[in-house]
């Protein structure tokens, strides 16, 4: 589904990602840890088509298609989603307008007609049910006012709403209480096929217990340092980087 | 000839018509003379600083239109708000069109400003109201010397006017450059309501310069609502000079939606004269290519416990140049007065520019005055996340400027203008949305 090949990625000539190789396939959960500024949000970014960000090397596949000319909504409308760290407030444009007018622009690209009204209703309240997201909630400013843990939510609720081939998440876990965690896992869980792929990035063990990673891989400087399976995730919340790092400079 | 000189000959011509035992003679002549001393205002002058009206005096103007010019209603059907019951006071050329318009005198007076300077059953409400409200200043004068058709608005005491008034002036194009002076008096009396939208359209690409008059006078506890709409061609240029008197109680609101003309100036000033007012300003301001457009308002605020709130928003795109300038006085007397004012711009292009400048003169000392002004560009990291949902560019900047000048829209209060608006702003910004914001 996605396969990146030694990307290069710099911001205003800071080189920040530094020859990244992945390659997750349809029904794959990958997990991505890693020091702060290790360039993980970077990768997200440049995955889901931030201009901000050059692309110096390298390239970026998704099922075989090189994107890297493609604009960001070109990419959401091919199935890439980014699940942001800090979701943007948008003052006077409400949950349910703004969800409604990313399904259909995605539509038009398709080709297809605007959803029916009704049915976008149905779509809207099956996910908040799923999301456990009160109604009232969805009448509000996007994010505008948002608790970090209604933010992440609603981030899951509009990718429910948007069923991706590929969902990214970047540190959807943060801010989050247990119960919420678990709504939200349950409900990336419930989107979960053999079709799709999904990446979290993330900093703790709590959430991978939930949603289940295949592989687990750890960025340093820019550069993915170490990859395993599940059990890496448990080694690194024991036992920090320091060991990774060092193995990296021997 | 320059356009000074021309417009003061044309006044001794004009003049000669007038009945001399008008109450008005007296008025007419001083205002004239104001004009004639004072001239066009200039750069020199601290209030037009940043408009310079010189790209628009330069036309040779019909200051009186040589012929009667009639226009049918399927032409013209589009510029009215035609999807509501409403009073239309309508002017072509500056000359009432009578087919046009369907004006009341059933209890409510609303109909034209000529009939009201000319019959004696106006007499007393011209004298106690006419240019009462109106600065002095050179602009002003220059209307009042000339004034003559316009809309007269009477609203007597508590009655509730359901309809809409419409007052629009149209220009048909029949002269090759034409300038007008419209003249509305509206009087509100104590506890009435009444709602009325204004509207200048020129038809053709050939050059107007409107120089409009209105006064308001809003009496105890009564409500107006006014809505300017402007969206003429890139030809037409309109001086606004809108006058508000508030009696105690009363609420006032003026909204002004700028998107189109080539220069707009909107002088728009607010007297106080009572206690527990409530004034609002509001705009919304969208332009390109190189229209200008300037908001230069006041309030005066000058008894105790009363309120203002200006909000205008601006988008600025191509070589567009816009200017806020808000005066907000608050007299020594004007004790727990409550004054708001917020201007916030966005610029599009680079070429695009901005001149904004709060202007507070505050003398009580137990007052509440806010003021903030913003200038910036859209967000970027909110494009980006838009984008990343599958909105396209174009759209996700229109939805985000949508937002944007939202709040402003919100305080419209008749439905239909609001849908109009929304359309405006929709086809301006080159999207169609699929919702109501
Ligand atoms: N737009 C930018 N301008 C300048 N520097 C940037 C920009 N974006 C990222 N960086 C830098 O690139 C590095 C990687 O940042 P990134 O946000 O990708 O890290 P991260 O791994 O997601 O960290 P965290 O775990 O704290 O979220 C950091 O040093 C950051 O300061
Ligand atoms: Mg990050």
């Amino acid at each position: 589904m996605l396969k990146i090949n030694n990307l290069h990625a710099s911001v205003e000539d800071k080189s920040i990602l530094r020859g990244i190789n992945l390659e997750v396939k349809p029904g794959e959960v990958h997990a991505i840890m890693g020091p702060n500024g290790s360039g993980k949000s970077t990768l997200a970014s440049v995955i889901a088509g931030k201009e901000e960000y050059e692309v110096d090397k390298g390239e970026i596949l998704l099922e075989g298609e090189n994107i890297d000319e493609l604009a960001a909504e070109e990419r959401a409308h091919k199935g890439i989603f980014l699940s942001f760290q800090y979701p943007v407030e948008i003052p006077g444009v409400s949950v349910t307008n703004f969800i409604k007018t990313a399904i259909n622009e995605t539509r038009k690209a398709k080709g297809l007609e605007d959803m029916p009204a009704n049915e976008m209703l149905k779509l809207i309240r099956e996910k908040s049910e799923l999301l456990e997201i009160d109604r009232k909630f969805l009448s509000r400013s996007l994010n505008e006012g948002f608790s970090g843990g209604e933010k992440k939510r609603n981030e899951i609720f509009q990718m429910a709403m948007l069923e991706p081939k590929l969902a990214i998440l970047d540190e959807t876990d943060s801010g989050l209480d247990i119960d919420a965690l678990r709504i939200v896992a349950n409900g990336v869980n419930k989107l979960k096929s053999k079709d799709n792929a999904v990446i979290v990035i993330t900093h703790y063990q709590r959430l991978l217990d939930y949603i289940v990673p295949d592989f687990v891989h750890v960025l340093h400087n820019g550069r993915i340092v170490k990859s395993g399976p599940k059990e890496l995730a448990h080694e690194l919340e024991e036992k920090g980087y320091d060991w990774i790092k060092e193995e990296v400079n021997a | 000839m320059d356009l000074k000189d021309k417009i003061v000959s044309s006044y001794l011509a004009f003049e000669d018509h007038l009945d001399d035992n008008s109450p008005l003679h007296d008025i007419r002549n001083q205002a004239i003379k104001t004009f004639e001393e004072k001239g066009f205002p200039t750069k020199k002058e601290e209030a037009w600083k940043y408009t310079s009206l010189k790209s628009i005096l330069n036309q040779d103007y019909s200051v009186f239109p040589k012929q009667e010019n009639a226009l049918e209603y399927r032409d013209v059907k589009k510029y009215f708000i035609h999807d509501i019951d409403s009073y239309k006071i309508v002017f072509v050329d500056g000359r009432y069109s009578s087919h046009l318009s369907q004006t009341t005198h059933d209890g409510i007076d609303v109909c034209l400003m000529s009939s009201a300077l000319s019959k004696p059953k106006y007499r007393i409400v011209i004298e106690n109201y006419f240019n009462k409200a109106a600065t002095k200043d050179s602009l002003s004068s220059l209307n009042t010397a000339f004034a003559g058709e316009g809309a007269y608005i009477h609203i007597r005491k508590n009655k509730l006017v359901e309809k809409p008034i419409q007052i629009l002036h149209f220009c048909s194009g029949n002269e090759s450059a034409l300038m007008l002076q419209p003249r509305n008096l509206i009087v509100v009396d104590e506890n009435a309501h009444v709602q009325i939208i204004e509207r200048h359209q020129s038809l053709t690409d050939n050059p107007v310069l409107t120089n409009s008059v209105t006064e308001i006078f809003a009496n105890k506890r009564a409500i107006v609502d006014y809505y300017k709409v402007q969206n003429d061609r890139e030809t037409a240029s309109l001086i606004d000079n809108t006058f508000i008197s508030q009696k105690q109680e009363s609420h006032c609101s003026v909204h002004t939606f700028s998107f189109g003309g080539k220069l707009t100036r909107n002088n728009l000033n607010f007297f106080q004269k009572g206690e527990r007012i409530d004034s609002t300003l509001k705009g919304v301001t969208i332009i390109g290519n190189k229209q200008h457009v300037d908001h230069n308002t006041l309030v005066h605020h000058i008894e105790p416990n009363c309120e203002s709130h200006q909000d205008y928003k601006g988008i600025f795109g191509d070589n567009a140049t816009g200017v806020f300038n808000g005066k907000v006085v608050v007299e020594k007397e004007a004790q727990k007065a409550n004054a708001f004012q917020a201007n916030n711009n966005i610029l599009i292009s680079d070429k695009a520019s901005i001149n904004t400048k709060p202007q507070l003169e505050i003398f009580a000392d137990d007052v509440k005055c806010s003021h903030g002004c913003t200038i910036g560009q859209l967000d970027e990291s909110a494009m980006f996340y838009m984008r990343s949902r599958g909105i396209p560019e174009k759209e996700a900047k229109a939805l985000l400027m949508y937002a944007f000048s939202n709040n402003v829209l919100s305080s419209v209060k008749i439905p239909e203008i609001k849908q109009r608006i929304t359309k405006i702003i929709a086809n301006k910004l080159g999207v169609n949305i699929g919702f109501d914001l």
